[in-house]
């Protein structure tokens, strides 16, 4: 291996010459080709993130004349890619403080790019058809009571709680462990698989608890009623290890990649002023995830529908 | 994957194989009776002591922030991998371009033209036909993506693996310390790969390229070496007593001599690099492997399979064009003299201009829109009637949600909880025992120090785990592959009909698989198995069925002349003769099935896969790293403990 990357480097720094590369400032090979303007979109792995692309990519190239690129990248990878450049803008973000000090605060690699207009919020649900036979599942403190119900061959002897991909903000292990419920936390490793499975439950009308977040597609399909847990405060989630609160709600954010925000042109613009509500990006969601249409015509249809909202973007 | 070619060596004396069992039995037997009270006594028995772990987490943490921190200024970066990154980006961009410009009808004729001059008009019209249909599956620019990224790393491979091969193929000690490497690198799932370049390259298309090349280099580095040391010494020491030079020696003798390895390692390079192609969409390659990721994402089986096509096509099409060049160059003949050969590639390559050109001229350089065919609506419906009347209450025999829950509660979970139950030193012994019945020493103590190290790494409990889910997948898939394969080697009629199922299942980017699993078998660690089986299956099958047909016919015709029925002779000498064969089919199975068990982390399956997922999504680089080097150490234990002794000298790259 070193052998190997040390013949690479050496036959590369022949090639290049001994000047300096820096390699946070290297776009993607697919970018601008033949004289394209091209705009590189990161598309998270969940159906609403995957509208707000789809939208911004049908005006980008319809009413703007861009080529635009999505690549699907993991959130914090994501940022990673973003302050190198190698993404222009992630358009849904859940807050990374961490990061936001790093690249936005320190390095000024990434800009601000101002609210989506959607607020999200991650909690545990049940579907609504069992919490109407049993309404006190919906607070934590009763959840023990259903525990054998919720029980599968993968939670062991105790009641499952599905969690989805590690990529998503959870703290559901400490939850379930300061908390003290007989509950186990199955991660289903990625959204695809959590929803196939919830929707598996839900054609057989079976009980289940799980990892959620609103606004999401899915509750059009399976109604799911949030379980309370004890009220969010301020602070109350510092110490990850120590949490016993639910999760709060928060106003999604855009990011662009600095350089991207200052000489990005139109396309910059169309992304900053990029705003819409729930309703509309459920109503995209619902056609890509459900309806199957690609997210193409799903943006086509919702584009055709709401010039009113979208006019208002452009530069 | 390439198809593996069975040994043919007969079965050792088996009375003279009981002894040696017997003595290594006792050997081990007396070393554990001595050892076991001394650890049991300094640490505890039952799981991995901590006192034996080393914690990672910390200095590997302030590794990977370093990198970040200094990504931008540190001359390392800056005057190095800088360079690497850039001149990567570079070159994939060039392809990219030219592949643009030429169009879709100008990259269909050169392909189809190349095909033809290398290996044939049969080969030409498929090659054709396969990127039409990528075209038609609306798919053309992230095939033309995945294209230009593979074209870079494949050149990058066989160019450092052709010289890695040349080092050890004409030195002896370069050999002896590269062939260790190279062996192991083989058997180390992909996914293994991902999390160093990540760390020093981040996210994109340097990262993914490099990624592949180090993936996908090791086999041509193999069979290079191979072919140039497997040269006949008879033609050397001709051409040595003529007064050739060394390097004369080399170029006329030796090279040609072994162009037919070579061919098969440039065959091997580029399935595995098609492979990996895929995966690093994981970390941002782009491409036809980001697409099936997205389709993924929705759950949408149709569209992942309309990406996940051509991907199966390239496969298949490169794979019989450069078999069908590596088969004409070993049956010597060039029926056409230099002069012809020279003239007809240059009027293959007017050709591919014209058309190009024209295309160009016409104005139909991108792929009309309307030329595009919708299958994900049909395939989404066909999978949605499967799940609805599989998944559960059929009569009589369960759902297959049932058939996952019964395999989890009834195998699983006691396969893991013995495991995991087991002291800690017993595994340890375990390990040895069945390394050293099935291999030599040298095996033994590689697969107990890689065991040992998931334990100083502190992930024993998911190693075994992960290891108790590879266990149950390779039982399931050496059943169904063993009966598959011996019907195969019975009947032509079977193996004909298999064929073209297996090149499919072999090529197919495993993450197509993952949604109709879960689809059938809930989440869990179920469905990464059946994900697992159905990979390894077909590597398996063919293995047995040409093990089995390679059996001497002489010793089948004496069977049958003693009255043997059709059982007797399967029994009695067929399966005996093709042991080596079917030694290495459960070695290539348990390889196959760990790749896969590892990607199922993104299924629920948990363990060590989850722990890599978790630290590429979250960019948490001491849990994927340390769980990584799990991965790779539990792929030493699994590659040793099933090696054949035979396997060192009759293997040819799998």
């Amino acid at each position: 291996m070193r052998l190997r990357t040390t013949a690479v480097v050496g036959a590369l720094l022949l090639l290049t010459g001994c000047g300096a590369a820096d390699m946070t400032k290297q776009a993607s090979p697919f970018a601008n080709a033949q004289g394209a303007k091209t705009v590189t979109l990161s598309v998270q792995s969940w159906v609403g993130a995957q509208a707000n692309v789809a939208v911004a990519e049908y005006l980008l190239e319809h009413e703007l004349g861009y080529r635009v690129d999505t690549v699907q990248v993991d959130e914090v990878p994501a940022w990673d890619a973003l302050s190198q450049g190698r993404v222009d803008a992630i358009l849904e973000d859940w807050g990374h403080p961490e990061q936001e000090q790093r690249y936005v605060k320190d390095k000024k690699t990434i800009a601000h790019g101002g609210d989506l207009g959607v607020t999200g919020h991650i909690g545990w649900f049940v579907p609504t058809y069992f919490a109407k036979q049993h309404p006190d599942v919906t607070d934590w403190k009763n959840l023990d009571k259903y525990a054998s119900q919720l029980r599968t061959p993968e939670s062991g002897g105790k009641g499952q709680l599905l969690d989805g991909s590690p990529s998503y903000v959870t703290n559901d292990k400490a939850l379930v462990k300061n908390l003290d419920l007989d509950y186990q936390v199955v991660f289903a490793g990625s959204e695809a698989a959590q929803i196939t499975q919830i929707r598996q439950f839900a054609k057989e009308r079976k009980p289940f608890l799980t990892y959620w977040y609103t606004p999401q597609w899915l509750f059009e399909k399976v109604p799911m009623t949030e379980v309370k847990l004890p009220p969010y405060e301020e602070g109350c989630d510092a110490d990850p290890e120590k949490v016993a609160c639910a999760y709060p709600h928060t106003p999604l954010q855009k990011y662009l990649n600095a350089d991207f925000a200052r000489n990005g042109g139109e396309a910059a613009a169309l992304l900053k002023n990029f705003k819409w509500t729930t309703e509309d990006q459920n109503q995209v969601s619902l056609m890509i995830a459900d309806q199957k249409l690609t997210p193409q015509e799903a943006a086509k249809k919702w584009v055709n529908g709401h010039e009113s909202t979208w006019r208002a973007w452009l530069p | 994957m390439a198809a593996v070619t069975a040994p043919t060596v007969r079965a050792g004396l088996p009375g003279l194989l009981r002894h040696r069992a017997l003595a290594k039995l006792a050997l081990l037997a007396l070393a554990a009776a001595v050892l076991v009270p001394v650890v049991g006594a300094r640490w505890a028995s039952g799981s991995w002591p901590d006192a034996l772990t080393v914690d990672l987490s910390e200095p590997l943490g302030r590794a990977s922030e370093w990198i970040i921190d200094n990504r931008d200024s540190h001359p390392l970066f800056l005057y190095f991998l800088g360079h690497v990154s850039n001149t990567v980006v570079l070159c994939v961009r060039a392809v990219y371009l030219v592949l643009l410009a030429a169009g879709w009808a100008g990259v269909t004729a050169a392909a189809a033209l190349v095909a033809w001059r290398v290996a044939g008009v049969r080969a030409a019209l498929g090659t054709g036909l396969a990127f039409l249909a990528c075209g038609l599956l609306g798919m053309w620019v992230p095939t033309m993506q995945t294209l230009a990224l593979m074209v870079v790393a494949v050149l990058a491979s066989v160019v450092l693996g052709a010289l890695l091969g040349l080092a050890a193929g004409l030195s002896d000690r370069t050999y002896r310390v590269l062939r260790p490497v190279l062996d192991t690198m083989q058997v180390l799932p992909a996914f293994a790969y991902l999390l160093p370049v990540v760390l020093v390259f981040g996210i994109g298309v340097p990262a993914a390229v490099l990624a592949t090349v180090v993936y996908a280099a090791p086999p041509m580095a193999r069979l290079t070496a191979l072919g140039l040391r497997g040269a006949d010494p008879g033609v050397l020491e001709a051409v040595a007593s003529l007064g050739a030079t060394a390097r004369q020696r080399l170029v006329t003798a030796r090279l040609p001599l072994a162009r037919g390895e070579l061919l098969l390692g440039l065959n091997q390079t580029i399935m595995m690099a098609l492979s990996m192609a895929v995966i690093a969409s994981v970390i941002g390659a782009g491409g036809l492997g980001d697409r099936v990721y997205q389709a993924l994402a929705s759950v949408d089986v149709g569209a992942a399979l309309a990406a996940g096509i051509p991907i199966v096509l390239l496969a298949v099409v490169l794979d019989r064009v450069t078999g069908a060049a590596g088969a004409r160059l070993g049956g010597d003949g060039p029926e056409n003299s230099g002069r012809s050969s020279a003239l007809l590639w240059g009027g293959a390559a007017v050709l591919a201009v014209a058309v190009a050109v024209a295309a160009r001229l016409a104005g139909r350089r991108e792929w009309p829109e309307a030329w595009a065919v919708n299958i994900a609506e049909p395939v989404n419906r066909a999978v949605d009637w499967m799940t609805a009347h599989l998944y559960s209450g059929v009569p009589y025999l369960g759902g297959t949600a049932d058939w996952a829950g019964h395999f989890t509660t009834w195998v699983l979970d006691p396969l893991r909880s013995g495991l995991q139950g087991l002291p800690w030193w017993s595994v340890l012994f375990l390990v040895a025992t069945v390394a050293w019945l099935i291999g030599t020493w040298r095996t033994a103590l590689t697969a107990v120090l890689a065991m040992a190290a998931t334990g100083v790494l502190g992930v024993w409990e998911p190693s075994l785990d992960t290891l108790s889910q590879v266990l149950a997948a390779v039982a399931v898939t050496l059943v169904l592959g063993f009966a598959t394969g011996v019907a195969a080697a019975r009947s032509d009629r079977v193996e004909r009909l298999l064929r073209p199922v297996l090149d499919v299942f072999q090529t197919m980017p495993q993450f197509v698989y993952l949604i109709p699993v879960v689809a059938l078998f809930g989440v869990g660690r179920a469905p990464a198995v059946a994900a697992a089986v159905v990979y390894a299956l077909p590597a398996v099958v063919r293995i047995t069925a040409q093990g089995l047909r390679q059996v001497d016919p002489a010793a089948l015709e004496s069977a049958r002349s003693l009255g043997a029925t059709g059982a007797q002779q399967l029994r009695q000498v067929q399966l005996p003769l093709a042991r080596p064969a079917l030694l290495l089919a459960v070695n290539q199975g348990v390889v196959l099935v760990l790749a896969v068990v590892i990607i199922g982390g993104l299924v629920g399956g948990g363990a060590l896969g989850y722990d890599v997922v978790f630290g590429l999504a979250q960019g948490d680089l001491a849990t994927g790293l340390v769980a990584g080097v799990a991965i790779v150490c539990l792929g030493l234990v699994l590659d040793r403990v099933t090696q054949p002794t035979e396997r060192r000298r009759v293997k040819q790259g799998a």
